[in-house]
């Protein structure tokens, strides 16, 4: 193994040098404390390192230890539930291993637990033939996900033995003879290079939503399994709230959470929550089909670096299984700043507000990760990886380097808007600036799950809300009395679209999810309303007593009513009344 | 590897620039060091280890380059990181920005040393905080709630009283029913010795230093003394409330100054600056403080943290208090407008937000309704207020009654619930009695954010 010797120091990037024979990201051991570090650019026989630990008291002359393999993360049982850092250091192992409620450094604890012995259930008889990505057996891993363990890529041949019973990550389970006659022993835990995505077999198209029970995501700005998202946010706006909600309801199997660069507060509320969140999907806990990432913003720079590749590669080995992955980075802008600390200390040459020039390709590389696929393997597998990442442009810029380079590639985009935070108008989401490039291929699944006419209604209430932008311009000149009878219906509808559809309450009991069907038939009621409220100023009655009907006052409270109930006994009768109480001002203008 | 030894000194300076020193010909010096430096004139000053390549380190000196020479300057490495002794003595004295005894007593013999850097801690190990504490102002208390363990820092503007702010905060917040430990690490950086001389006098005055210690860094000291300052404070801090069960709240004023020298050493660098000249590590850096604040599993203490900063030009999108919004819960936002109209406390509770609010409202922390009538109250206000600017347009007349009521209700909720006298403490129910009362303005059919039942229950009939 290559052993340097350091010769420059300078905050978490250091020059070694000696290091010929050593690999372009290849981990390495820094000094006498042995920390995690990871070559990022090799001249002659000197290597720059950018070191995860904190390196004060590091001195030049002390050894640098290759360990030639690039940085890579342990893949197999015991991953969910855990809560790793930005190198997949397990956090709760460290905490119990160091005894402080500090992270102190050189800690060396392994990603997956040695000492558990997992129950394996082989799936494969001897003699089969099997090739990289298929399944061998399964584990229990928790109440909610069975753990598929799959045979690494790159090996094919015939199952010469299987096992089964209890095992830990490191026994062998398995004894595959390849075609050239070699025996291949196979355990249960694979490691993978975090910067190398995992293969597959094909791309499908995103033709299905994710439902994630946000009616102004699902019904306005549907963000496809597969798909990757931005919601970009001034501080302040909700964003947080916002990913929360995502990854507690939206239909994904899996949820990985990297907390990249945030607050620690946020992420100990993340940890503490999920365990005890109930999990609709399945009946047990969030937690049990979840990891989380946490790099908080005081934790080493450079290990936020790696956080986002770290948990990117866990979530495709879940979609090589089969399962669904929603991954949310929150937030990308701290993954992209500490690309710019690291480039700053390198002393390379700066893009865009001090960025390295190579921001755009990364970021690209890192959402191209996404995507429902046909998995590797013989059998046919087919998973998906969502991405949303979380922008935080500086000074809610939406024009600097990291945002827009992110619109560039992302599909969906969720515009939190500090004005309506400020209004506690949740979630914040600005209509008028938000888009799906998604709606036209998930459409029909829409038309199908829910009813024929969706796709209209959507639109409908999409213009109404566009018109009524304008129209408040106006307002704000004239006044609202000035407006024609049509358009003062419309503005009354608009509102109730805002307040009583788009507003959802993260913390009430029934609001917090929205299936699909009741947010298809909230929106049919409300447009159902407008039109007969149009029909009925046609005759001649004053807006102003439509904004009276009392009916109005319940269409305000359907989203605290729960799916079965609002479904079978309030929307029909909603439907009725809006007729009848309409129709009665025609009789009694 | 031998460390070095402490008595070596070395005379090898091969140039100074601003607050740095180049010193050559060096062995086994470690980055992060703490440097001893004998000026040609024999004062002793301090300095840490910037960079080390080889034999070459970096040294910025904190009490700044002045009077040194390339040729008779002494350097010795002390093989030491930064670090601070700490005791209980602290409390009720009063030091400078590098942990010195000015008040004239005597100094201090430690307990134990620490490193003032700290490492981070465990988002594991941490617990979310959610103890209301009553600061006993009511834009505070009521919209924007404070708990034990947040970090919420007041966003100001050249000339607003965040300073008064500060003390009355200082010498009112408490944790209520609790008789526990409770202290205040005060860290000023930059101020002006009249600011410093308010600040003592108020904590004298009130008997808050009693309970105090405080850290003056005054605008002549040197700027890069300031970055040793809020690590000092928060050093302290660490100790009283992680191994002396003490509540601690932090008060670090004023951030930009402490942004400003970090910027003056980046420049000295001659490092690729971010934006507006910041450096691009101005993040993590102002995270390594901010994110000092918390609560912890297995500990008593908790360190809650208000770092004051005054927002260049009034500019919320400053990389300072941009880059400070993003690292706390939270932030309380002084109006320019608000003071010319003459309300103190001068809080825009528009633009202000407590993000742990939630935690520390409701049944069992406060009162049952706070959260619901603040959001009520919050939401009634920004309509009031974006009527005002209609009115400047069409005029009272053309405003419909709904309109005017709101209007009324704007003016009233500035002048009596925002508005508090300097030594006036109101309890948590004082002030949402006093929203409720404000919510009368409005006709009862506005009230969409409250439930039925707390309408009933609380709001006072007319």
């Amino acid at each position: 193994m290559v052993v340097g010797k350091i010769l420059k120091i300078a905050g978490p990037v250091v020059v070694a040098d000696g290091m010929k024979g050593s690999q372009m990201y290849e981990v390495v051991k820094v000094g006498e404390e042995k920390l995690t570090g990871e070559i990022i650019q090799l001249r002659g026989d000197r290597a720059v390192i950018q070191v995860y630990e904190e390196t004060t008291g590091i001195r030049p002359g002390e050894p640098v230890e290759g360990t030639g393999a690039p940085l890579s993360v342990e893949l197999g049982p015991g991953l969910l539930k855990s809560i790793y850092d930005g190198i997949q250091r397990p956090l709760t192992a460290i905490e119990a291993v160091t005894g402080s409620i500090f992270i102190p450094r050189g800690v060396s604890v392994p990603a997956l637990p040695r000492d558990v012995k997992w129950d394996f259930v082989p799936t494969v008889n001897e003699g089969d033939y099997v090739e990289g990505g298929d399944v061998i057996g399964t584990v229990e891993e928790t109440k909610s996900i069975v753990h598929k363990v799959l045979l690494p890529v790159g090996i094919k041949g015939k199952i010469k033995e299987i096992r089964s019973g209890k095992f830990t990550v490191e026994d062998t389970v398995a004894v595959v003879e390849t075609e050239d006659g070699e025996e291949k022993e196979i355990k249960m835990m694979q490691k993978w290079p975090v910067r190398k995505p995992r293969p597959y077999k094909e791309k499908l198209p995103p033709t299905i939503p994710l439902i994630t029970g946000e009616r102004i995501i699902d019904t306005f700005f549907s963000l496809a399994k597969g798909g990757t998202a931005a919601i970009p946010g001034p501080f302040g706006s909700g964003k947080t709230v916002t990913q929360q909600q995502l990854a507690k309801w939206s239909d994904a199997d899996v949820v990985i959470y990297i907390g990249c660069g945030e607050r620690g507060n946020e992420m100990t509320e993340v940890i503490e929550e999920f365990p005890h969140l109930e999990d609709r999907r399945t009946g047990n806990k969030l937690i049990d089909r979840t990891i989380l990432i946490a790099n908080t913003s005081n934790m080493p720079v450079a290990a936020r670096e790696a956080s986002i590749y770290t948990g990117v590669t866990i979530a495709e080995y879940f979609r090589d299984m089969g399962y669904g992955v929603l991954l949310t980075a929150d937030s990308t802008s701290r993954w992209a700043e500490a690309m710019r600390e690291i480039a700053g200390r390198l002393e390379e040459m700066p893009g865009e507000e001090g960025y390295p020039a190579y921001l755009a390709s990364r970021l690209a590389q890192f959402y191209e990760r996404a995507g429902r696929v046909k998995c590797v393997g013989s059998e046919e597998k087919e998973g998906f990886v969502c991405i949303v990442g979380a922008v935080s442009p500086p000074g809610g810029d939406f024009s600097e380097p990291v945002t827009s380079n992110t619109l560039r590639i992302v599909k969906v985009f969720w515009a939190l808007d500090a004005n309506l935070a400020r209004r506690r108008h949740f979630p914040a989401i600005n209509w008028l600036q938000s888009y799906s490039l998604y709606i036209d291929d998930v459409t029909p699944w829409w038309q199908e799950n829910t009813g024929p006419d969706w796709r209209e209604l959507r639109d409908e209430a999409m213009r109404l809300l566009q018109k009524e932008a304008e129209l408040q311009e106006i307002v704000q000149l004239v006044g609202p009395d000035a407006l024609p009878d049509r358009e003062r219906v419309i503005l009354e509808v608009a509102r109730m679209l805002r307040e009583d559809f788009l507003q959802q309450d993260a913390f009430d009991e029934v609001d917090t999810y929205c299936p699909p069907m009741k947010q298809y038939m909230m929106l049919k009621i409300i447009m159902t309303f407008y039109r007969k409220a149009l029909e009925v100023v046609e005759k001649g009655v004053d807006p102003g007593k439509i904004a009276k009907v009392p009916v109005k006052r319940d269409i305000a409270r359907m989203k605290f009513i729960p799916e079965d109930k609002f479904l079978e006994e309030v929307a029909p009768a909603l439907l009725e009344r809006i007729e009848k109480e309409l129709e009665a001002l025609v009789e009694n203008p | 590897m031998e460390a070095v030894d402490k008595y070596v000194e070395y005379t090898s300076v091969s140039s100074i620039a601003g607050p740095l020193l180049i010193v050559e010909g060096v062995k086994g010096v470690a980055y992060g060091e703490i440097v001893e430096i004998i000026t040609p004139s024999g004062e002793k000053r301090t300095g840490q280890v910037l960079e080390v390549r080889e034999d070459i380190a970096v040294v910025q000196v904190f009490e700044g380059t002045t009077g040194l020479s390339t040729d008779r300057t002494r350097v010795r490495f002390t093989g030491e990181t930064a670090k601070i002794g700490v005791s209980l003595e602290m409390l009720g004295r009063i030091f400078d920005g590098t942990g010195k005894p000015i008040d004239g007593g005597p100094e201090i013999i430690p307990e134990k040393k620490m490193d003032i850097n700290g490492y981070p801690l465990n988002p594991v190990s941490r617990r979310t905080p959610d103890d209301f504490i009553q600061t006993g102002i009511s834009a505070i208390d009521g919209p924007n709630t404070l708990v034990r363990g947040q970090k919420l820092p007041i966003f100001s503007g050249s000339g607003l009283p965040h300073n008064q702010l500060a003390v009355q905060i200082a010498r009112q917040a408490k944790v209520r029913g609790e008789g526990e430990r409770f202290a205040v690490v005060f860290a000023a950086m930059g101020i002006t010795s009249e600011e410093a001389n308010f600040f003592m006098e108020e904590f004298k005055k009130t008997g808050a230093l009693e309970k105090a210690v405080v850290f003056i860094n005054l605008a002549d000291d040197p700027a890069i003394e300031r970055i040793l300052t809020p690590r000092i404070a928060l050093t302290t801090a660490e100790y009283l409330a992680y191994e002396k069960d003490m509540h601690v709240l932090v008060i670090l004023t004023d951030m930009t100054n402490y942004c400003e020298a970090l910027r003056e050493i980046a420049a000295a660098r001659n490092e690729v600056p971010g934006r507006r000249g910041y450096p691009g590590y101005m993040y993590t850096d102002l995270a390594t403080i901010y994110e000092r604040a918390g609560r912890v599993k297995g500990k008593k203490g908790t360190i809650t943290q208000i770092p004051i900063l005054t927002m260049p030009h009034d500019d919320i999108t400053h990389p300072i208090p941009d880059l400070t919004g993003y690292i706390t819960e939270g932030q309380i936002v002084l109006s320019r407008e608000l003071h010319r109209k003459g309300i103190y406390p001068p809080i825009d509770i528009l633009p202000s937000l407590s993000r742990l609010a939630s935690k520390g409202q409701g049944k069992g922390k406060t009162r049952e309704d706070h959260p619901k009538v603040m959001s009520q109250i919050y939401a009634a206000y920004a309509e009031g207020r974006s009527l005002r600017d209609l009115v400047a347009v069409v005029g009272e007349e053309a405003l419909t009654e709904r309109d005017r009521a709101y209007l009324r209700f704007a003016d009233e909720f500035e002048r009596r619930f925002v508005s508090q006298g300097k030594d006036e403490d109101r309890s948590i129910e004082e002030t949402l009695d006093l929203a409720w009362e404000l919510l009368t303005i409005l006709p009862r059919e506005e009230l969409k954010r409250i439930p039925e039942e707390l309408i009933e229950k609380y709001l006072p009939k007319k």
